[in-house]
C-alpha cells in the first residue's frame, strides 16, 4: 500500500505530522505493510492535510484528514468519509497548466530518481549541448519575466552577466519570499528543490557563474530543510560540485532583503540597506562580481524552458506577459491555495471562481494583488486582466502573484494604517522618503481617522513624496495599498463614518 | 550569566567553523543564537576581531534584524502573523485575544518566564490563516485555545 502525506509547511501547520505518524502506526497495527511518501503540497490548501492512497495505479484524494479518518484509510476506500476521486480528475487540477510546478505534489522531493522519471534533469541536459549564448537566447525567447514582481526579462539579465568579464561570477536565488500571500517559493522549495538546483546550475553555464546562493527567510523551517538535503543529495550525485556549486543561506527577518541589493549586503554579511542602482547587481553584485539575482520561480521556470523550448513556453499568456503563473490566492477565500496558470485569467474569475469567494459567505470588498506593496482592488476592476501591463494600467501591480482577498467588514483606512507601519517598521532606513516618509504617513492617517479630511491631499502628496523619492519598492510601491485605498474606498475615508452608519 | 570561559570557548567553535565562507557574519549570529539562546552582547567584540570589522558594524548588523535577540527569550516563543492575508482572516482579534490571556504586549516575556510574544510578518501560510509559530512549530488556522496549549507551562 503506498500513500502520499504531504511534508509542506501549510499541510504540516494542519496536522499532516500527526497524520503521518497516526498511518505509521494505523499500518504498524495491522501488520499491513505501507510505504508512506511525505510529498510537496498539490495546491489545495483547504483540503490539507491531503491524503493520497494508490489504487490500482492511480492516485485517489483524501481529505481534509482528520486523526478519525486515519483507520478508514486501511478499510473500504470507496466509502471513506473524505473520498475526493481520483486527485488528477479534481475540478481544481484538471484546469491548471502546470509546467513550473509540474512535479511539485507529484513526486517524493528528496527523491532525485523520482525526479528524473518525471522530467526532471532534461532541461539540462540541452543546456549542455549548447553554448552559453545559445542557452541565454532560448531563456529571452521564451519571454520569462522576473517571477519576484519586477518583471524584468530574465534572458537579458543573464546576457548583461554572461558578456560581463570577471573571475568570479554568482548565481544568487532570492528565496526572501516576505510578501502576505504569497508562498509559491516556498511550495516550489518544499515540493521539488531539485527543479531550482537544476535551474540554477543552468544559469550557471548560461553566465559563466561557478558559486550560487539561495538566500532563504527564517520563517521558512521546513522549506530550508529540505533545500539543505537536496543540496546535500545533488552534492553526492555529483550534480552540484566543481563546476558549480551552491549554498543555503538563511536571513534574518528582515522585510527589506527581498529586495536584491539589500539581499546581497545582508549575504555579505551587512546590515540589510539598500543599495544604489547604478551599479547593477548584474555588473557588481554580490562580493563586487558579476551576479544574477532571480526569483526561486524565474529559476525554476528554467528547466522546463529549457526542456520543452522556448515556443512551448511563450505560447501561453497574453500580451507581454508570456508563459503561466503560479497564482496564490489567500486571505479569506473559500478555495486558497496555489494555481498554475497560463497570464490572462480576469481578476473576477480567479477571485469568484476559482476561489470560490470568501470564506465567510460575505462579499468580497477588496483584494490586494501583489503582497503588502500592491494595491487594493475593488469589485469594479475586476474584469482586469492578469498581466504585468495590465495590472499596471490600473494603477496596480502583479508583485509575485499573490492575491489577499477581504470581504466587507474590511476596513480599508486600516489597511492604509497598516501599509504605512509595516513600512516604517521594515523600512532599511538609507533614504528618507521611505524612513520619514512612513512614519508621518501612519500620523497623517491617524488624523484622517479622527475626521480631519483636510488631511487627505497631505496623504496624497506625502505618497508621490514616497513614490518618486524613494530608492526602492518598500518606500516606493507602499503608496499603491494607500493610494488605491482611498482612491477606491472614499467611504472609509469620510469622518464620523461610524455615527453615519 | 554565561560563564566567560564558556563563553569564549564555545565561540571560538562556532567561529572556527565559519572560516573561509564568503560573508560569515549572519551564519554566525545564527549559529551563537541557536548555542546560547540569544546573541550575548559580550560576543560581539570577540566576532568582530575574529572578521576584522569594528564592533560598531557587528552590533549595527545584529541590531538590524529582528530575529537576534540580545537578552534570552521565555521557554516558549509564540509568534504571531500579523501580514494581511492573516489580518483578513482575523488575526487581530486573535491577537488581542492572546494579548489579554498572557497580558503581554509585543516583543514582552512573560515575568515567569514561560513565554515571549513576539510579531511576525507572513509565515507563507497565507491560505490557512490566522497563522502562528509555537517554538519553531507552525499553526495554521489558529486559535487562541489551540496556541494556549502549544505554549510549554
Amino acid at each position: 500500500m503506498k500513500i502520499w502525506l504531504p511534508l509542506d509547511s501549510a499541510a504540516v501547520a494542519l496536522g499532516a505530522d500527526d497524520i503521518a505518524a497516526a498511518i505509521t502506526a494505523e499500518a504498524a497495527k495491522r501488520g499491513q505493510p505501507v510505504t508512506l511518501v511525505r510529498n510537496g503540497s498539490r495546491g489545495m490548501v483547504w483540503l490539507e492535510p491531503l491524503a493520497e492512497v494508490d489504487i490500482d495505479g492511480t492516485r485517489h484524494a483524501f481529505g481534509p484528514m482528520t486523526m478519525a479518518d486515519v483507520a478508514g484509510l486501511f478499510g473500504d476506500l470507496a466509502s471513506h468519509p473524505k473520498a475526493l476521486g481520483p486527485t488528477e480528475e479534481l475540478p481544481w487540477m484538471k484546469a491548471q497548466t502546470r509546467l513550473t510546478f509540474a512535479r511539485v505534489g507529484v513526486i517524493d522531493p528528496l527523491s532525485l530518481a523520482d525526479y528524473k522519471a518525471n522530467g526532471g534533469l532534461q532541461g539540462l541536459t540541452r543546456a549542455l549541448e549548447l553554448d552559453k549564448a545559445a542557452i541565454v537566447t532560448e531563456v529571452t525567447e521564451s519571454g520569462l519575466r522576473g517571477r519576484g514582481g519586477a518583471g524584468f526579462p530574465t534572458g537579458i539579465k543573464w546576457k548583461t552577466v554572461s558578456d560581463a568579464k570577471a573571475d568570479q561570477k554568482y548565481i544568487v536565488c532570492n528565496a526572501d519570499e516576505g510578501d502576505s500571500a504569497t508562498f509559491a517559493d516556498r511550495m516550489l522549495m518544499e515540493g521539488d528543490p531539485f527543479c531550482l538546483i537544476e535551474g540554477m546550475i543552468i544559469a550557471g553555464l548560461a553566465t559563466g557563474a561557478t558559486r550560487g546562493y539561495v538566500y532563504m527567510r527564517s520563517e521558512y523551517p521546513v522549506a530550508i530543510k529540505v533545500m539543505e538535503a537536496a543540496v546535500e543529495i545533488a552534492r553526492a550525485e555529483d550534480l552540484l560540485g566543481a563546476a558549480f556549486d551552491m549554498e543555503i543561506r538563511t536571513g534574518a527577518g528582515a522585510y527589506v532583503c527581498g529586495e536584491e541589493t539589500s539581499l546581497l549586503n545582508s549575504l555579505e554579511g551587512k546590515r540589510g540597506v539598500v543599495r544604489a542602482k547604478p551599479p547593477l547587481p548584474a555588473l557588481e553584485g554580490f562580493m563586487g562580481k558579476p551576479t544574477v539575482v532571480n526569483n526561486v520561480i524565474s529559476l525554476a521556470s528554467v528547466p522546463v524552458i529549457m526542456a520543452k523550448g522556448a515556443k512551448h513556453y511563450k505560447d501561453f499568456g497574453l500580451g507581454r506577459s508570456r508563459g503561466t503563473i503560479p497564482l496564490q490566492i489567500a486571505g479569506n477565500v473559500r478555495h486558497g491555495g496555489l494555481y498554475e496558470i497560463a497570464f490572462g485569467l480576469t481578476l473576477g474569475e480567479i477571485v469568484d471562481q476559482i476561489g470560490g469567494g470568501t470564506a465567510s459567505g460575505r462579499p468580497v470588498k477588496a483584494v490586494q494583488v501583489g503582497g503588502p506593496l500592491g494595491a487594493y482592488f475593488p469589485r469594479a476592476l475586476f474584469d482586469t486582466p492578469f498581466g504585468y501591463e495590465e495590472f499596471a494600467g490600473k494603477d496596480g501591480l502583479i508583485g509575485h502573484a499573490g492575491l489577499t482577498v477581504f470581504d466587507d467588514s474590511a476596513d480599508m483606512l486600516k489597511m492604509a494604517r497598516f501599509a504605512m507601519e509595516f513600512c516604517a517598521i521594515e523600512s532599511c532606513g538609507k533614504c528618507t522618503p521611505c524612513r520619514i516618509g512612513s512614519v508621518r504617513g501612519v500620523e497623517v492617517v491617524d488624523r484622517i481617522a479622527k475626521g480631519d479630511t483636510s488631511a487627505i491631499p497631505l496623504l496624497t502628496d506625502l505618497c508621490n513624496t514616497m513614490k518618486l523619492g524613494s530608492l526602492c519598492a518598500l518606500g516606493g510601491f507602499t503608496p499603491y495599498p494607500v493610494m488605491s485605498a482611498l482612491t477606491h474606498f472614499p467611504d472609509d475615508f469620510q469622518p464620523m463614518k461610524e455615527a453615519a452608519e | 550569566m554565561l560563564d566567560s570561559v564558556d563563553l569564549e570557548t564555545r565561540l571560538a567553535d562556532i567561529l572556527d567553523a565559519h572560516r573561509g565562507m564568503e560573508g560569515a557574519l549572519l551564519p554566525i549570529l545564527h549559529a551563537v543564537q541557536a548555542a546560547f539562546g540569544h546573541v550575548p552582547q559580550e560576543a560581539l567584540p570577540i566576532i568582530a576581531k575574529d572578521l576584522n570589522i569594528s564592533k560598531a558594524e557587528a552590533h549595527g548588523v545584529m541590531s538590524f534584524y529582528h530575529d537576534f535577540r540580545k537578552k534570552p527569550a521565555g521557554r516558549s516563543v509564540l509568534k504571531l502573523c500579523r501580514a494581511e492575508a492573516c489580518q483578513a482572516q482575523g488575526s487581530d482579534a486573535l491577537a488581542a485575544a492572546v494579548q489579554a490571556k498572557l497580558g503581554l504586549d509585543w516583543h514582552e516575556t512573560s515575568a515567569d518566564g514561560t513565554v515571549t510574544l513576539e510579531p511576525v510578518f507572513c509565515l507563507g501560510l497565507c491560505a490557512c490563516g490566522p497563522a502562528a509559530m509555537v517554538d519553531g512549530q507552525l499553526v495554521g488556522r489558529a486559535t487562541v485555545e489551540t496556541l494556549l496549549a502549544k505554549v510549554r507551562a
